[in-house]
């Protein structure tokens, strides 16, 4: 790997920390840490309506009958669209868009994003997404109601003869714009993370967080036009007269769609969880005041779920009536996947082994995603079984599953770094109470929602149900419960917020308020950093590789 | 303990209730989900007993490696905080450790497969099936056929609305007008496909589960050990009424399967049922 010396770069001198007018700081933004504050706004914004989505959904849950919803298709159109906003619109934009950007230049020493124009447009294509899905709301879909409830998948038929009325097109568009947006992120992560590394940061050196954002950016870029290609093929199926790619009738294979569609798919997963698994290890190592175990294991570890994530795809379909030796096949290499993610679990639980544990806020996020995160990845291996998946798949045993490791693993991830870099992005302090509350909460709410689930699939429940027969009654109801704790834990982390900003000028905090332990270029510099840091590149000194990350 | 009594007496009441509500079935073994349950549906067939019991081994595993991992991190919490523990060790690598914890999983998961194979290639790869039923997802209901009695033509299964279901006893969004009937003790193909929409055709205690899609004809297999009627619901999302297309298979002997079949696979009316069972109720006050 040829990296060009950081010293070559231009960097621009007019960095006395004069920051634009409001219009064109928020509006015209290249700076990266502006950016990546709006991705973190928009990730908020976009939680709290896919949130919304979710607690309706679970309150028309509550009881067998269908009692809140004033048709079966507005359900449909709910878990269609909490799926998509929470992954696309809340999850990506919080770990890569967010995160990712506010700390990669500066954890790897650059002063900005290797292009920060396009960086821009990565950002401002998103809320243009955003409308296009909120449009898609109010517009008819099928079956005489509004918007689209096809779910996420969007498998055709049912997206394109089966769901007539422009609620589709729109989040096709709204997709294409969000994918096109990741794409250029991506492109933009991997050139500034392979060329603007500080002057002596080899590859080995660099931080965690930046190895599982380069990792992720490229399976953005090798995912998503994958899923362009069938959202195109999808628009023009839908043409009345159009293209049959899909359509049986004229000689189309329906079944290419889910090939198409999950060999995005499951890389995405991946996607949503590897800078979380970034993130924690920089929070274990900080609060255990050790250097991170097994660091190389670490990044390969990732490279290599990155790599066997793009060759088990059909895993998301071993009941569309594959050939046997193929779903042999899938099963394997789905089984493989537990072996770098084990040896990522034991990284961490060894990192704090020997420390000296601190149980900050960030650490007890990064400790509860742990522990989601094993329980998400154990029933994982649960349905990787094509045997016993057939009698899992679609049921809520999945959808307790992909809950543990996403609405848990990567949204832990995402309070874990809110809350380990919350004073590094704003300069000052949270309240203590109030933030152990919200974990307290949320970690009770989320169990008490998805753990039931576990019991109601295999009970036989499906997905995707406005109704279910009165023996999934009691489980349903605990899950609806958690809900009210889930959406009390969600006021809660509001009113940290609340409380940090007005109380922000007695917290103020100085460059490594974590203290020892925290050992990255962040802790560097001031909190908030200036507008632009690293007007002189910082010099990453020799020394054991493993030691200098 | 006497509360504990109280609570089944006052179970044992309410099921009575239900068993009585549907005068006509109440003899008929019902097999679905459980109430409350929390555990996979009974096991009707020879591959939902194998599925069982993968499903029973990874559970097993997967359970231990849950409570290792909690354990071991619960310990590490303990005896490395910081007031127990106030300078770090600046260990950062084992390879020998780093090797266990590669290879041992790796066994973990050779001792997963092996079952998980043989289970796959079971349920998978028809055996030599005596009889064979077609099954066609509509939006939505389901069309059963049976390919090899030209005799009997194909029909129509749709749900049973709510008050439907008190009538004749059966479970609401379970329960259908019209089962697919099939033999016990004999394999049974099953032909899988859809007319538009994509559905999925699931009977869990039978470990069924296969993709209805347009265009392409699915095939899997069963064999059913008791009478009894059998519950499954359809596993792919197909629109609106997804939730309201129930799956309602009744296994009935050899003898009386040959009789449907004789009678040009007539499906019972369960409503002209009820009435008689009323009526005999009736006449037994």
């Amino acid at each position: 790997m040829v990296a060009i010396s950081g010293e070559d770069i231009p960097v621009v001198h007019d960095d006395h920390d004069e920051k634009p007018r409001f219009f064109e700081r928020w509006f015209y933004s290249t700076n990266h840490k502006d950016i990546g504050t709006l991705y973190l706004i928009f990730g908020i914004i976009s939680g709290l309506v896919g949130g919304f989505l979710s607690f309706m959904m679970r309150l028309e849950l509550m009881a067998p009958g269908i009692d809140i919803f004033t048709n079966e298709h507005t359900y449909l159109v709910f878990v269609s669209m909490h799926g998509l906003i929470m992954i696309f619109f809340m999850v990506m934009p919080a770990l890569i868009g967010g995160f990712g950007n506010w700390f990669i230049p500066i954890m790897i020493g650059a002063p900005d994003m290797a292009f920060p124009r396009m960086n821009n447009l990565s950002f401002w294509l998103l809320p243009v997404a955003f409308i296009c899905l909120m449009i898609s709301f109010f517009v008819p879909g099928a079956a005489e109601g509004n918007g689209f409830g096809g779910s996420w998948v969007m498998y055709p038929p049912l997206s394109t003869t089966g769901s007539p009325g422009p609620a589709f097109d729109f989040i096709i568009i709204g997709l294409l714009a969000a994918g096109f947006s990741s794409i250029f992120g991506a492109i933009n992560f991997i050139t500034t993370i392979l060329n603007m590394r500080a002057p002596g940061m080899t590859m080995h050196k660099m931080p965690l967080f930046a190895w599982s954002v380069l990792v992720t950016a490229f399976l953005l870029l090798l995912a998503l036009p994958v899923l362009a290609a069938a959202l195109f093929m999808l628009l023009t199926d839908r043409i009345e007269g159009g293209t049959a790619f899909f359509d049986p009738a004229r000689g189309g294979d329906p079944q290419m769609f889910q090939h198409l569609f999950w060999f995005f798919g499951h890389p995405e997963v991946y996607i949503m969880i590897l800078p979380a698994f970034g993130i924690v290890s920089h929070i274990i190592s900080t609060f255990s005041k050790k250097p991170i175990f097994g660091y190389l294991g670490m990044a390969y570890a990732m490279v290599a779920i990155g790599v066997v994530g793009f060759v088990v795809w059909a895993h998301h379909m071993y009941t569309i009536g594959m050939d046997v030796n193929v779903k042999a096949y899938f099963v394997l290499a789905t089984l493989v996947i537990a072996v770098p993610t084990g040896v990522k679990v034991f990284s961490w639980l060894a990192t704090m082994w020997g420390g000296s544990i601190r149980f900050t806020v960030p650490m007890i996020w990064a400790l509860g995603f742990i522990f989601l995160f094993v329980v998400g990845g154990v029933t994982g291996v649960m349905l990787a079984n094509a045997g016993v998946d057939t009698y899992l798949h679609d049921t809520y045993y999945v959808v307790a599953h992909f809950h543990y490791v996403l609405s848990m693993g990567a949204v832990f991830g995402i309070f874990a770094a809110w809350y380990y870099w919350h004073g590094k992005m704003f300069g000052y302090h949270y309240s203590g109470f109030l933030s152990r509350l919200h974990f307290w909460l949320f970690f009770i709410g989320v169990n008490m929602i998805f753990f039931p689930q576990h019991f109601l699939g295999l009970n036989g429940m499906p997905r995707r149900y406005v109704d279910y027969p009165v023996e999934f009654e009691f489980w349903n109801q605990v899950s609806s419960w958690g809900a009210f704790v889930t959406l009390a834990s969600v006021v809660v982390f509001f009113l940290v917020m609340a409380e940090a900003f007005l109380m922000r000028k007695k917290r103020k905090v100085g460059n490594n308020y974590w203290g020892e332990g925290a050992t990255t270029l962040e802790w560097t510099i001031s909190s908030p950093p200036p507008y632009h840091q690293f007007s002189v590149l910082p010099r990453i000194d020799g020394g054991d590789e493993d030691h200098a990350h | 303990m006497r509360a504990l009594n109280a609570m089944l007496s006052t179970a044992g009441a309410g099921l009575l209730t239900l068993m009585s509500a549907g005068a006509a079935f109440a003899q008929d073994r019902q097999v679905g989900p459980t109430q409350d349950g929390w555990y996979l549906q009974e096991a009707a067939t020879p591959v939902m007993e194998e599925l069982t019991r993968v499903h029973d081994i990874v559970q097993v595993i997967i359970t231990l490696i849950v409570i290792f991992v909690v354990g071991l991190m619960a310990y590490i919490m303990i005896r490395f905080r910081e007031s127990k523990n106030p300078v770090p060790s600046k260990t950062s690598h084992n390879t020998l450790i780093e090797v266990i914890w590669t290879v041992v999983p790796v066994i973990i998961l050779v001792i997963i497969a092996i079952p998980s194979m043989n289970l796959l290639y079971m349920q998978d790869r028809l055996p030599q099936t005596q009889m064979t039923v077609k099954v066609v997802g509509n939006t939505w209901n389901w069309l059963y056929s049976y390919p090899d009695y030209e005799n009997v033509e194909e029909y129509v299964s749709n749900p049973l609305d709510e008050t439907q279901s008190k009538q004749v006893g059966q479970p609401y969004l379970l329960a259908t007008d019209a089962p697919l009937i099939v033999p016990i003790n004999t394999k049974v193909k099953v032909l899988v496909t859809s007319v538009n929409n994509m559905h999925a055709w699931a009977v869990p205690s039978f470990g069924v589960k296969m993709d209805a899609v347009p265009g392409i004809i699915n095939e899997t297999w069963f064999e059913v050990f008791e009478e009894g009627t059998y519950y499954g619901q359809c596993s792919e999302i197909c629109g609106i009424n997804h939730y309201y297309m129930p799956i309602e298979v009744k296994a009935v002997s050899q003898a009386e399967f040959a009789r449907f079949i004789a009678g040009g696979g007539e499906v019972e009316d369960k409503f002209a049922k009820l009435e008689g069972g009323a009526a005999v109720s009736a006449a037994n006050d």
